[in-house]
């Protein structure tokens, strides 16, 4: 077949192809120019970003689709297609937008690393792999750019594999990321096997019609597709007729795969434990990972598939948003007792995302999709001014070692307060809308969670307290150290990009970005403004309460915030509330907990493999047969006697045996 | 008493075992020589008694070839004994016994 190209379709191929053409250049020149990988990598980027904007502007909502076939073996075809629909344009522009800001940022940051060109080639690398995960049409694809995003993180993380805490924590990222993506293949393999399809469109179209449609007995013709399913499976798990699986069951068990994968890539409750260790990447990485990307790119998936999630009868979407409300009100607890300014960051960020998965559980992905732009733009703001603090105190990460960098660096220090406002959720700053639309989802009367709600205003409240922690500690009060009373601002390369941040950080709440969502996702109310000021005020017509007591929880969190830490020299907190600071502190021992798990799975393992080599193998097999030969050689050593009499003695007894066997044995049968 | 087939085999036997504890038993190689010259002698009966019952010259031929190896092997054997006892000072089976271990 041969595929034909609408203009718009050679943009995204555009787009998509570019950041892979500078790695591969920079990767396979044999000379190596830094300034020459810089500007490709980022003019690459500069593009795509250019051509999302007018894919942006000029495409209609239609949902455009291009198809390759790419692997047909017998009845399964895999195809490699590209899907322009809003809400990859919204992405497509979200990595590209925050993405082209970070490649920028690095060439200030970056400059003088041994490995600048390498690091260029590896971000352009991981550019690629997102675009090619948002462009996806089918899961199948989609699980491919999923992997190469792994792997291109493991690169990033593990930048600086002299330091052993690197390397650690890019191998810890990649296993525990292949935790989740174990799920997720299984997760695809039996939706294949339920739908007979693994294209987005098809896989909608297949759902819907199921959905709508009723066979003899009641059930849907969906649930009759995965109760074909059930009936194999039955077979393969008893081979008798008592077990069989219900098709609810079956089909809560593939969303809850599926999620499985987007648990490791968004650090979900329990696989939460890598995105904090992957701090010891350079800390544009960490902006590039940990805002607009890797840790998207579960949430986005979520989106996507959404309408599997939400087919009648699983109950995937409950069990979703219990974990996104639980990582959310961990993160927050973890966060208020670290004192890296990248850590407290990271943990903001498993909160925040947290937020969205829940949010997508709570049957609302529009708010989650619309959360994870505005978090984008804010959590990418925070993490490139947190590279500036860090570069400007002499790579100092420790916020008690700062202090009063507030007037040492102007530009860092009004961009990072505002990047802290709209994470907080204050009014009028971007997080502010789309925090108060997970807030009202759970309020929403369809589907009503009244506990989440009430953690979700808690971990606002929390969100504040640590953030106001942080930037008082850090900006205000007195330099607690040589290296902050010498503090000085970035240069432009590195500061610029903040204040191009700052823009979106403030606007993005209003300009009718969840309007814009909302089209994808029937059944939700988009919300029918005018114009940028009713926009502004939506949030308090639409639900006042979930406004009002997002607010009333961010003065909460900031007075508490204030009265612990202005010009404080010490943290009074674990003063307050003893234990929980050190079990904070120590991140409820997650990563003990699995360090043992896995010492005494592993440690039984090898004590079986070893017993099994040392018994078994080397034992039985090995000396066993030599054993068995040297015995049996022994023996027969006794009858070599030497003496020929007694050979000739045995060799005649041997004759008469034979012949006496011979002759009166087998006589009476002839 | 007409001597029959039976009365040689009969001969014949007695010679071979005679022959053989013979090699058993006896301790001195030339002893044991003489024995196995003894049962060669007990076949050839056998073979030639089986020929003439039987009105058939293949025995007989088979005698021949067997008296003409069993010159040739006397040759040998005595050669071999006499180097033996040359080079040990015995001509007793108890003393080779250099094969075992």
């Amino acid at each position: 077949m041969e595929p034909t190209l609408s203009p718009a379709g050679y943009a995204a191929l555009t787009i998509l192809i570019l950041p892979l053409a500078a790695a591969l250049v920079t990767t396979l020149c044999p000379r190596r120019d830094p300034e020459r990988s810089a500007n490709l990598s980022i003019g690459a980027i500069a593009i795509g970003f250019i051509l999302s904007l007018g894919l942006f502007a000029f495409t209609g909502d239609k949902a455009m689709e291009t198809n390759f076939n790419w692997l047909v073996v017998g009845d399964l075809k895999v195809s490699f297609g590209l899907l322009l629909d809003p809400l990859s344009k919204l992405m497509l522009l979200v990595v590209t937008g925050v993405g082209l800001m970070i490649h920028i940022y690095s060439r200030g940051y970056m400059s003088g690393d041994r490995g600048f060109s390498r690091y260029f080639a590896s971000l352009s690398l991981f550019t690629f792999s997102m675009l090619g995960i948002v462009l996806a049409n089918n899961l199948f694809m989609m699980f491919v750019f999923w992997e190469l995003v792994g792997v291109s993180s493991y690169l990033l993380i593990g930048f600086w594999f002299e330091k052993n805490s690197a390397a650690d924590a890019a191998k810890k990222a990649f296993l525990t990321n292949r935790v989740g993506d174990f799920g997720f293949i299984l997760g695809i393999i039996l939706t294949w096997a339920a739908l007979g399809s693994l294209n987005f469109t098809e896989m909608a179209w297949l759902v819907e019609k199921g959905a709508q449609s009723t066979d003899k007995s009641g059930g849907t013709l969906l649930s009759l597709g995965f109760s074909l399913l059930a009936e194999p499976l039955g077979k393969i798990a008893g081979g008798t007729h008592w077990w069989t699986v219900h098709p609810n069951v079956l089909v809560t068990l593939v969303g809850l795969l599926l999620f499985m994968g987007a648990m490791g890539k968004s650090a979900q409750f329990p696989l939460h434990v890598w995105l904090p260790d992957a701090m010891e990447g350079p800390t544009p990485v960490s902006a590039l990972i940990h805002a607009a990307t890797m840790v998207a790119a579960g949430v986005f998936m979520l989106c996507r598939i959404f309408f599997i999630l939400d087919i009648p009868g699983s109950h995937a979407l409950e069990f979703i948003a219990w974990i996104g409300g639980v990582t959310a009100l961990l993160a927050a607890l973890m966060a208020l007792q670290q004192n890296d300014i990248k850590r407290i960051l990271a943990y903001s960020t498993l909160s925040q995302l947290g937020y969205m998965v829940m949010a997508v559980g709570l049957r609302a992905p529009g708010p989650a999709m619309f959360h994870l732009t505005t978090h984008a733009a804010f959590k990418a703001l925070l993490f490139l001014g947190a590279g500036s603090v860090i570069l400007a105190c002499h790579h100092e990460q420790n916020i008690w070692k700062m202090g009063g960098l507030r007037d040492a660096m102007p530009r860092t220090w009004w961009t990072f307060r505002w990047g802290t406002l709209a994470l907080c959720g204050v009014w009028p700053f971007a997080g502010f809308f789309s925090k108060d639309a997970i807030l009202a989802a759970a309020l929403d009367p369809a589907h009503r969670n009244i506990p989440l709600f009430v953690l979700g205003v808690f971990v606002a409240g929390l969100t504040t307290f640590y953030m106001s922690r942080l930037v008082l500690v850090a900006f205000c009060g007195n330099a607690r150290s040589e290296e902050a009373s010498h503090a000085h601002e970035s240069p432009g390369v590195m500061t610029w990009p903040l204040v191009v941040l700052a823009i979106p950080t403030l606007l993005a709440g209003a300009v009718g970005i969840d309007a814009y969502i909302a089209k994808l996702f029937p059944g939700e109310h988009p919300p029918h403004n005018e114009g940028f000021l009713d926009n502004l005020f939506a949030p308090f017509n639409h639900n006042i309460l979930a406004a009002g007591f997002g607010l009333l929880a961010v003065v909460a969190g900031y007075q508490l915030a204030r009265t612990l830490y202005v010009n404080a020299d010490r943290d009074r907190l674990p003063e307050k509330i003893g234990v929980l600071a050190k079990m904070a502190r120590d991140r409820f021992y997650f990563d003990e907990l699995y360090e043992w798990f896995i010492s005494v799975t592993q440690e039984t393992l090898a004590r079986i493999a070893d017993w099994f080599d040392c018994w078994i193998v080397a034992g039985l097999l090995v000396r066993g047969t030599h054993g068995t030969t040297e015995l049996v050689g022994r023996a027969l050593r006794l009858v070599q006697t030497g003496s020929l009499q007694t050979y000739a003695f045995l060799f005649a007894a041997g004759v008469v045996l034979v012949l006496a066997w011979q002759l009166l044995g087998n006589s009476p049968t002839h | 008493m007409t001597v029959g087939l039976e009365h040689y085999l009969t001969v014949s036997a007695m010679l071979f075992c005679l022959g053989l504890l013979g090699v058993i038993l006896r301790r001195n190689v030339l002893v044991i020589y003489m024995s196995l010259e003894l049962m060669l002698n007990a076949a050839n009966l056998a073979l030639v008694a089986f020929s003439r019952f039987n009105e058939n010259l293949t025995g007989q031929m088979m005698v021949f070839f067997i008296i003409t190896v069993a010159a040739a092997e006397v040759a040998v054997g005595l050669a071999l004994i006499v180097a033996l006892y040359r080079k040990r000072q015995s001509a007793h089976v108890e003393d080779l016994t250099s094969l075992k271990l």
